[in-house]
C-alpha cells in the first residue's frame, strides 16, 4: 500500500497496532484542513504491527497525551522532504482534562471549573491518581 | 507560606519540633497565651463538625488570637453557588489563617492553591484529616514517651476509616512498627493502603477478626466507629456496628500500660465501664488535640517562641 511522502509535516510513529485511531482522536486530528493519514497493522520489526500517523502540516502537538496513550511512540519532523527532527515521548507526570474523576465524593464533581488533574504515582505500573481526592485512575 | 492538606506535607522533623512545644505549652501556658495577639484565626466548616471547630477556636483564643467563620455551609455563601478557591481568597483578606473542613475530597488543596494565607485542612470527606494525626501523634508521644518501637492494634472500621489510614502513613515513618489490624472481612483494610504502605515501607503487620487474640502483645489499641454514612444497606451497618465492644474483660490480658484511643465520637465500640481504667485516653486525647493545633498555628504563622530550658 502507498501512501504519499509528506514535504512538511509530522509522522508518528511506532504506535501500538489499534491505538492509531485512539491519537487521531485524543489530538483532534479530524478538524485540521491538510492531508492526515492513518496506516494500521503496518509490518514491524521490533513490533510486528503497528500503527502509524502522517500529518502533511507542522503543528504542535500535545506530548502529554501522545505519552499517556503510548510512551513508545516516536515522532518525526519532516522538512523539504528532510527528516529535521526525531524524538521519544515519555509518560506524562500528570495529565490534565484527559481523563475525568469518576469519585462522586472528589471536589471536581461539583466545581466545573476545575481542571482534572491525574498525578504519575507508580511509573514502573503506570499508575495515575486524581491530585484532589487520590482515586486510582480507571482502565 | 505553608499549608497543612496531609499529615505527610510534615517532615518526621517537624512533626517532632511540634510535638515538643504542644508539650511546652501544657507545662507553660502563660508563656503562650499572647503569642497570637491581633492575629485572626477563620473556621470555615462546610459541614459541621463541633469538637475539631471548637479545638481550633480555643486553640486560637489560648493564644492570644481572635476568631471569626461559620460552621456549616448554608451560613456561608457556598450556599449561593461561591467556590471554594473563591470563599478562601476572600476569607484570606480577613483573617491570618484558615482551618477548614469540607464534604468534599481535595477541597482543602482547591482551597490552598490560591490562598494567601495558610490553610489547615480540618477534614475534607474521607480523605484527610491532618490534624487528628497530629492529634494522635501527640497522644502515643505523651502517653508512651516515644514514636518508635511499638505495636499498635487498630480495630473497627479499617476500611473506610481515614484516622486509620493516616495514622498507618505517619507511624510508618518510625523504626519497629508493628500493626495488628483487626476488623470483620467486610471492613478490611484497602489494598491500596496496603499496597502503597505498608507493603511499599516493608512494615510488620498482621490481619485478625479476633479483637482479643493479640491483645496480650498491644502497645497501643486504636478503636474506631463504624460509620453508618458509608454504608448503602442498612441491614449491613446494623450486623457491623456493633462486632467490637471494648470491655474490662477483654482487656484481661492486655499490658498494664496499652494506651486506648479513639478519635471520638464513639457509639457502642467501647463500654463506659472502660472509662475510669487508666489505660483509657480517649478523653486526654481530645484534649492534647487543642495544644497540638496551638503548636500548628503558631508553626504555620512563623510566630517565633523560645521555649524555656528544664
Amino acid at each position: 500500500m502507498n501512501i504519499d511522502s509528506i514535504k512538511n509535516g509530522i509522522v508518528i510513529d511506532h504506535i501500538r497496532a489499534k491505538k492509531g485511531f485512539e491519537i487521531y482522536d485524543a489530538l483532534n486530528l479530524g478538524k485540521l484542513d491538510c492531508s492526515v493519514a492513518i496506516i494500521t497493522n503496518a509490518r514491524s520489526n521490533k513490533m510486528g504491527k503497528k500503527d502509524i500517523i502522517k500529518i502533511d502540516k507542522n503543528i504542535d502537538l500535545d506530548l502529554d497525551i501522545l505519552g499517556y496513550i503510548d510512551p513508545n511512540i516516536t515522532i518525526n519532523i519532516i522538512k523539504n522532504d528532510k527528516l529535521v527532527d526525531k524524538y521519544h515521548v515519555e509518560l506524562p507526570k500528570q495529565i490534565v482534562n484527559i481523563v475525568k474523576c469518576k469519585n462522586p465524593r472528589c471536589i471536581t464533581s461539583v466545581e466545573q471549573e476545575l481542571n482534572h488533574i491525574f498525578v504519575l504515582t507508580d511509573e514502573k505500573n503506570k499508575i495515575y491518581r486524581c491530585k484532589y481526592c487520590d482515586t486510582l485512575k480507571e482502565e | 507560606m505553608r499549608h497543612l492538606i496531609e499529615i505527610n506535607d510534615l517532615s518526621v522533623e517537624e512533626i517532632e519540633e511540634l510535638i515538643e512545644v504542644a508539650k511546652d505549652i501544657m507545662q507553660h501556658p502563660e508563656n503562650y497565651w499572647d503569642k497570637c495577639k491581633h492575629k485572626k484565626l477563620a473556621t470555615l466548616f462546610f459541614e459541621p463538625s463541633t469538637r475539631t471547630r471548637l479545638s481550633f477556636e480555643s486553640a486560637m483564643i489560648e493564644l492570644g488570637g481572635d476568631v471569626i467563620g461559620f460552621s456549616s455551609a448554608s451560613s456561608s455563601s457556598a450556599s449561593k453557588g461561591e467556590s471554594v478557591s473563591d470563599t478562601i481568597r476572600i476569607v484570606g483578606g480577613y483573617s491570618d489563617i484558615i482551618a477548614m473542613r469540607h464534604p468534599k475530597e481535595g477541597a482543602a488543596l482547591v482551597g490552598s492553591i490560591k490562598s494567601e494565607v495558610p490553610i489547615i485542612n480540618a477534614g475534607d470527606g474521607g480523605h484527610h484529616h491532618p490534624t487528628q494525626t497530629l492529634t494522635d501523634l501527640l497522644t502515643i508521644s505523651c502517653e508512651k514517651n516515644r514514636l518508635d518501637n511499638l505495636t499498635i492494634g487498630l480495630c473497627g472500621d479499617l476500611k473506610f476509616g481515614r484516622t486509620v489510614h493516616s495514622l498507618i502513613s505517619a507511624m510508618s515513618r518510625y523504626k519497629n512498627i508493628k500493626f495488628i489490624l483487626i476488623s470483620p472481612d467486610e471492613l478490611r483494610i484497602s489494598e491500596y493502603v496496603k499496597k502503597e504502605i505498608l507493603d511499599k515501607y516493608n512494615m510488620d503487620y498482621i490481619e485478625t477478626k479476633n479483637m482479643e487474640e493479640y491483645m496480650d502483645k498491644l502497645d497501643i489499641l486504636y478503636m474506631t466507629r463504624v460509620q453508618q454514612e458509608r454504608f448503602f444497606n442498612e441491614e449491613d451497618y446494623l450486623r457491623l456496628k456493633d462486632y467490637y465492644i471494648l470491655n474490662e474483660s477483654k482487656l484481661e490480658k492486655a499490658k498494664k500500660d496499652l494506651c486506648i484511643m479513639h478519635p471520638l465520637p464513639r457509639v457502642n465500640e467501647i463500654s463506659i465501664e472502660v472509662d475510669d481504667d487508666p489505660r483509657a485516653c480517649y478523653f486526654k486525647q481530645a484534649k492534647y488535640g487543642k495544644y497540638i493545633r496551638m503548636a500548628l498555628i503558631l508553626k504555620l504563622l512563623g510566630i517565633n517562641y523560645t521555649r524555656r530550658k528544664i
